[in-house]
């Protein structure tokens, strides 16, 4: 943005100010135009397919990349002007675990503290405090390289906080952990987000809704929707969609569920027949008569989530139809 | 790493130190049998020590933590640089009975060792810079260490090729390989030109693996 200015912008409570955001890779142009503000003490989820922008935005906002265009303020400090004192304030977990393999969690810890610049005494205590938080005092005096994935990600979690920022930026924090390691992790990220603004990355949609707040939803380098979670599924959740797996001729299967009065939908994707109906409805029983009275063998039926492709060309095309 | 490298250095040194006084029949009490081969290890070992700093960071994902921590890119090379500087200075410290030897079973001049020994670190200094310049190149350590290697060697042999071209330009070779400025510390002269050439190798390497570095937040 040309008229980017060398003031701070009056914030209002603003800790994170992406404004006019681009960042090319040679030809190739992966965060374009973005701007969006994220308040004090927000948890934000920053949502999109692999390939979406999110890691450059988010490498944009911690400063290991400049943009392209656009300024990034991050508590008051110009990303670009200001770098140093813009880092001092956040706390960063890359999508790669930023690991030294051969130190031990203790000594990892103190080098990220000192990396900080906290002095040695300062950082024991906070060592003390973080370990606490992360659940990692079994592990202090562990390789790094030795513990299983949930438990770097627990240090990586670990080493952000370290210097107990302000903003905390985590890039897919749940990606490869198991299940019950998720749990644990997510109570970790809303509980660190009672005193901090978070912002975070995902491609799955359900841990957005159970973390935070509000969502960016990102898709190609652009904004496709920005909203709390509450508004968002209702726009998202309109229709309910059952899908079936029948023992009879397709076609007439179709046919036949076609009459169903408060069908809206039907499709046929081999092996399975996806119907929709408005989402208050509870279409079952109707579903089972009817396969029944034709004598077809109902295999499966189960009510499917949107997956994330079907919510970007659903925002996709709604963007088009307000344009 | 570090350890297996001295280990091997010192090895290697030691064995090039004793086979040159077997070889002079024990007359010329001098470290020259070690400085020979010295020199060359420690454009090999400058390029081992240092092939992994940036390389390995960057493939662990570290190099992201470094790049985001409130530190400026140039402290993070003078960080790498004179950390290195500590292993090579230790392994040359090993390698100081050899002048001991000398001095409890014969009579050896002083002077030529210990301007050796400063010539020897910075030859180290200069190959150390040229090493972490490569290794901040490529996030493979073997790319690194071969460029460095290149690089080491390349400058190295100029001087040979300087000697076989007609002046000026022979010289003007000649003055920009790292060769052609140690002989002087082997004899005992410590020349301001010799000294000010390895420093500005120094300074000239560690100033382009920063830039290297700022550029690729830029990419």
């Amino acid at each position: 943005m040309a008229d980017a200015t060398d003031e701070q912008p009056d914030r209002g409570g603003e800790v994170i100010k992406v404004a006019s955001l681009s960042k090319s890779y040679g030809e190739r142009l992966a965060v374009d135009n973005i701007s969006f503000t994220i308040g004090k003490g927000e948890i934000v989820g920053f949502l999109g397919p692999n390939g979406a922008g999110k890691t450059t935005t988010m490498r944009a906002i911690t400063g290991y990349l400049i943009p392209t265009e656009g300024e990034i303020w991050v508590a008051d400090c110009n990303i670009r002007k200001d770098p140093l004192k813009a880092r001092q304030h956040i706390g960063y977990l890359p999508e790669t675990i930023p690991l030294y393999t051969e130190m031990t969690t203790r000594a990892y810890l103190g080098f990220a503290g000192k990396l900080r610049g906290l002095d040695s005494k300062v950082a024991q205590r906070r060592i003390d405090e973080v370990v606490e938080v992360c659940q990692l005092e079994e592990y202090l005096d562990v390789l790094t390289g030795k513990l299983s994935k949930g438990f770097r990600q627990r240090v990586g979690l670990a080493q952000a906080i370290i210097h107990d920022p302000e903003v905390l930026i985590l890039d897919e924090p749940t990606v490869g952990i198991d299940p019950l390691q998720v749990v644990q992790t997510k109570a970790m990220i809303k509980e660190l987000g009672r005193k901090r603004t978070i912002l975070l990355s995902t491609h799955i949609l359900p841990e957005v809704s159970l973390i935070c707040e509000r969502v960016i939803i990102i898709n190609q380098g652009k904004i496709v929707a920005e909203d709390n979670i509450d508004n968002l599924s209702k726009i998202l959740n309109t229709r309910k969609q059952l899908r079936l797996r029948v023992n009879g001729p397709s076609d007439q299967v179709r046919e036949s569920l076609s009459k169903i009065e408060m069908l809206l939908d039907v499709s046929y994707h081999e092996p399975h027949h996806l119907l929709e109906f408005e989402r208050d409805q509870e279409p079952q029983a109707e579903v089972n008569q009817v396969l029944a009275k034709e004598g077809w063998t109902l295999l499966s039926m189960e009510e499917v989530e949107m997956s994330l492709e079907e919510i970007f060309v659903k925002l996709t095309k709604a963007a088009e139809v307000e344009a | 790493m570090a350890y297996i490298v001295s280990a091997i250095f010192i090895g290697l040194s030691g064995a090039s130190f004793t086979t040159y006084l077997a070889q002079s029949s024990y007359s010329d009490t001098s470290i020259r049998g070690f400085l020979e081969t010295g020199q060359l290890l420690i454009l090999l070992f400058s390029a081992l020590l240092t092939m992994r700093l940036i390389s390995e960071e960057r493939k662990l994902g570290t190099w992201e933590l470094l790049l985001t921590a409130p530190v400026r890119e140039y402290e993070i090379v003078l960080g790498k640089f004179f950390s290195s500087l500590l292993v090579l200075s230790g392994m040359l410290i090993l390698t100081l009975y050899f002048p001991i030897l000398l001095m409890i079973f014969g009579d050896p001049d002083t002077g030529p060792i210990l301007t050796s020994y400063l010539g020897l670190l910075l030859l180290g200094s200069a190959s150390l810079a040229i090493g972490i310049f490569a290794s901040s190149l490529t996030p493979n350590q073997i790319v690194a260490a071969v460029v460095a290697g290149g690089i080491l060697f390349g400058l190295w042999f100029l001087g040979m090729v300087g000697n076989l071209i007609p002046q000026p330009v022979g010289e003007i070779l000649s003055y920009f390989s790292l060769s052609q400025h140690f002989p002087g510390f082997v004899r005992g002269v410590v020349d301001t030109r010799d000294v000010v050439y390895y420093l500005s190798v120094t300074a000239v390497f560690l100033f382009l693996s920063v830039r290297s570095i700022e550029t690729e937040r830029w990419r």
